[in-house]
């Protein structure tokens, strides 16, 4: 015994190393409070510094459209409209196409190795730096589908989403890059959803003889529900806070208008487009709209992460 | 109490311990004296909590969140629950082998040195390394490839190259929970045979699933039983049946209950 | 009748064929996009690489002199980006530290995990606005406004997020076991994760964080009322407290402008933004690939 005690001299822990087993422990929880510090300063900083607009506008900025420095009248409802249009509509077309995608991806219509790389090169597609879609959108997308605007304007001009003769960058243009850069995020949540469905209910039906796509819809689909609606909704939060390339391509206009043809405005383009000039009542403002676009943002994924705890217990 | 295990050359004693996870409580009023340089082994059927009185002797259960213990575990005149002990000191001084096989993803020489610098050696560690793995048995098949990864080892050599690990630090107490339960015959069969030229140097307190083995190698038994909780909830709390020397438990057990499960009648 | 034969008319497998025709249009329209965009980069950014590119201050607009090159840009996206990470990867990791090996899944390590990924979730211009208000316009930094270092601390709110989530997740995935081992002959809990888990989960923390660098460094939002723009070199140490220019604001500011010479400058710069990305991506896709088939041997 004494002799053990001689040779590990560590055999008692010295307060040193218990000071410092103790100081590692605090730091790294100091550290993780960082997240939620940092969280909570940026809902307090933008919710006080749109006190001023809020006081003075009231939900009535929410509604109104007048956005006018000179005479010191805000209302963001253009704004608000066209987060919703844009992202919804995005949303809209981004689903069926992503799911498809997602389903050719987790079925074997083709070998392995070309669904891993379809998998990949959408996954990829995430990784593009919103600000480059923004310029692929001037300069390649708005000139490719010019024609067709012009084509919807004139043969669907009755429908006031596209009453309005096509200018350059309009809102439409907008929804089209949203739906590239919400692709990637539909697909992969909704390609591992279907991989979670357990390969039993896929053989149960089988094995009853349904077709293969019997057995999607009916089967695999409805399992897969739950987490291809918190992808959906992630997406939505996505896009309604999405800014560099929606600015560089909906033509930052603040005229209300209900077609999708002129251009239009977001709250996070507003914001990227006035933020920097801004003064007075006007940052109040901005500020304003801040808050609502957070506000937003955060309802939707804390619903999409309430959505994935409350479904995910089931497999 | 104390004196009195000095003499009887008890060397961990448990009085009255009861362990629960959170509201459920796993093991009830456990009374047990370990003897120095015994084999002593804990047997019973699945869910009775064998396990978790094992990992209670050097503090592991700390580890499973809502893990409390009642009671107390008395080792070297301290009870080692008490507020003031250090749990890493315990574990220094009371090693643990477990179930899987857990080599560090170290070579086969770090794997042994990382335990003893952490306790401090200050001998020579090529020696001690040398030292460790001869008592383990290990030392003929790695000494050519000490640097090579612990992971390179078969199963039964990496549970081998953990004891060794363990032996390094020169603990008083081996606490083994299941050590052979992933290996096939032959290692188990070495395995035991270096817990048989341990026992001249330390206390080994192992926890078993084979009986065989139990009788093998203890020179005392202890068995666990579970019962159904008194409040009918379905649940089973365990409890300790049986202790007494491995001869008396597997010959002539007192209890109905350690005769049907060393039968084999359940378990 | 009644046979077991294929029939190509029935109902069931008219539906199937049409079926499986969608979903094969479906992921055709999705990969179109990238095909046409990477090609398009690469050809039209391609072509404007130069030597002067990389040495060059921009020119600015409408002047006779020609576009001139990105180097101030260049330099300034990897110092904003050095700067973010140097913020983010102590605090995420750190903060992943806690949450993976400390905390018992209690109501404060619930509430942390929320806050990752509402954090992740918070629209990056609303990071920038929010440095804007905290740092730019209350000239704290020894009165400077807008700056480099700024525009790192705006870019830092984004990163964090994925730090703290790779880190936490990588350090989950060690086995037990492994700090069992550590534990079990009597290490303290700081060894065992500086000696042990750490270096176990070293692999797929870092490429967590490198790809999460990646990406942040194609982040605009958060720069364009932080760091700003700027035209000049970068000289010294003094710069950070100044505005700094980064290729994705150059890209901005040059995809508006009317002049064809600073549209290419803004393609050029989205060629080598692009492509850095995408070959950390891949290669780290490669790697992780490996690594898998390592773990399966």
């Amino acid at each position: 015994m004494e002799e053990k005690l001689t040779l590990f001299k560590n055999r008692k822990r010295f307060g040193i190393e218990k000071n410092i087993d103790i100081i590692f422990k605090n730091t790294s929880l100091v550290l993780s409070s960082f997240v939620a510090i940092i969280l909570l300063g940026i809902i307090l900083v933008v919710f006080f510094q749109s006190f001023e607009s809020f006081a003075r506008y009231g939900l009535k900025f929410l509604v109104t459209s007048e956005w006018n420095p000179v005479k010191d009248e805000y209302g963001a409802f253009t704004a608000i409209y066209g987060t919703f249009v844009t992202s919804f509509l995005s949303l809209l077309i981004t689903i069926p196409l992503g799911v498809g995608t997602a389903i050719f991806i987790t079925e074997d219509f083709v070998p392995k190795v070309f669904r891993e790389i379809i998998g990949s090169f959408v996954e990829l597609l995430a990784a593009i730096p919103s600000v480059v879609l923004g310029l692929w959108a001037i300069f390649v997308l708005e000139p490719f589908f010019r024609a067709f605007f012009f084509f919807l304007n004139n043969f669907f001009g009755w429908i006031p989403l596209f009453s309005t003769e096509p200018t350059g960058r309009n809102s439409f243009l907008a929804i089209l890059i949203l739906v590239v850069m919400l692709l990637p995020i539909v697909t992969s949540i909704a390609r591992d959803s279907l991989n979670q469905v357990p390969k039993k209910l896929r053989n149960a039906a089988y094995g009853i003889g349904a077709s293969r796509w019997k057995t999607i819809f009916s089967v695999i689909l409805p399992a897969a529900l739950s987490g291809i609606m918190a992808g959906v909704l992630l997406a939505l939060g996505r896009a309604m806070g999405e800014t560099m390339a929606v600015t560089m391509i909906i033509g930052n206009s603040n005229v209300f208008s209900w077609s999708l043809l002129s251009p239009g405005y977001t709250i996070s383009s507003m914001l990227a487009n006035q933020f920097g000039e801004a003064d007075g009542s006007q940052v109040s403002s901005l500020f304003y709209a801040a808050f609502v676009l957070m506000t937003l943002s955060l309802v939707v994924n804390i619903f999409a992460q309430w959505l994935v705890k409350k479904f995910s217990l089931k497999y | 109490m104390i004196k009195n295990n000095k003499k009887k050359n008890i060397i961990l004693s448990l009085d009255n311990v009861s362990i629960s996870y959170g509201t459920f409580e796993a093991v009830r009023n456990v009374f047990c004296n370990f003897k120095k340089g015994n084999i002593t082994s804990l047997i019973g059927p699945s869910g009775c909590g064998k396990s978790t009185v094992l990992r209670s002797l050097n503090r592991m259960n700390d580890l499973i969140p809502n893990c409390s213990l009642k009671g107390t575990v008395l080792f070297d005149g301290t009870n080692i629950y008490d507020k003031r002990v250090d749990p890493v000191e315990v574990r220094r001084r009371i090693g643990m082998v477990f179930q899987q096989p857990n080599p560090f993803p170290k070579s086969i020489y770090e794997n042994i040195a990382f335990g003893a610098r952490i306790n401090g050696y200050v001998g020579d560690m090529d020696d001690l390394v040398e030292r460790s793995l001869k008592k383990a048995a290990l030392w003929s098949e790695c000494k050519d490839k000490l640097n090579d990864s612990g992971y390179s080892l078969s199963g039964g050599q990496q549970q081998r190259l953990c004891i060794a690990r363990t032996i390094a630090i020169e603990p008083e107490i081996i606490l083994m929970d299941e050590p052979c339960s992933a290996l096939d015959p032959i290692s188990t069969l070495k395995i035991e045979e270096t817990m048989h030229e341990l026992k001249k140097n330390y206390t080994i307190i192992i926890v078993t699933h084979n009986m065989q083995q139990a009788l093998r190698v203890s020179d005392m038994t202890a068995f666990f039983n579970a019962i159904e909780h008194k409040d009918g909830d379905g649940g089973k709390v365990g409890y300790l049946a049986e202790f007494g020397s491995t001869n008396k438990i597997f010959n002539s057990p007192k209890e109905k209950t350690t005769q049907e499960y060393i039968s084999g009648k359940f378990g | 009748m009644n046979s077991l034969y294929y029939q190509k008319g029935l109902s069931r497998n008219i539906g199937d064929k049409f079926f499986t025709s969608l979903s094969v249009i479906c992921a055709l329209i999705a990969i179109l996009p990238l095909i046409f965009l990477v090609t398009y980069i690469l050809i039209k950014g391609g072509s404007q690489i130069t030597l002067e590119l990389f040495i060059l201050e921009p020119n600015p607009p409408g002047d006779d002199l020609g576009a001139g090159g990105i180097n101030p840009a260049l330099l300034g996206t990897l110092i904003i980006t050095t700067i973010a990470s140097i913020i983010a990867i102590p605090i995420g990791v750190g903060g992943g530290i806690y949450l993976a090996e400390y905390s018992k899944g209690g109501a404060f390590s619930r509430f942390i995990r929320f806050g990752v990924n509402v954090l992740a979730a918070v629209p990056s211009i609303i990071a920038g606005i929010f440095i804007y208000a905290l740092i730019v316009s209350t000239k704290i930094l020894f009165g400077s406004m807008y700056s480099g270092l700024a525009g790192g601390m705006a870019l830092s709110i984004l990163m964090l997020p994925a730090v703290i989530k790779t880190t936490d997740e990588g350090l989950k995935l060690v086995p037990n076991e492994l700090r069992y081992a550590s534990l079990g002959i009597g290490a303290s809990m700081y060894t065992t994760i500086l000696k042990v888990t750490l270096p176990s989960a070293f692999r797929s923390i870092a490429t967590g964080v490198v790809l999460g660098i990646a990406r942040s460094a194609g982040e605009t939002a958060p720069l364009i009322f932080t760091a700003l723009f700027s035209y000049y070199y970068i000289t010294g140490f003094g710069d950070l407290f100044y505005e700094m220019g980064s290729l994705a604001v150059l890209i901005y500011n040059f995809a508006l402008e009317p002049y064809d010479a600073q549209n290419k400058l803004a393609w050029a710069a989205s060629f080598i933004l692009v492509l850095s990305i995408l070959s950390v991506n891949i290669f780290s896709r490669i790697l992780s690939a490996l690594n898998e088939k390592t773990k399966r041997l």
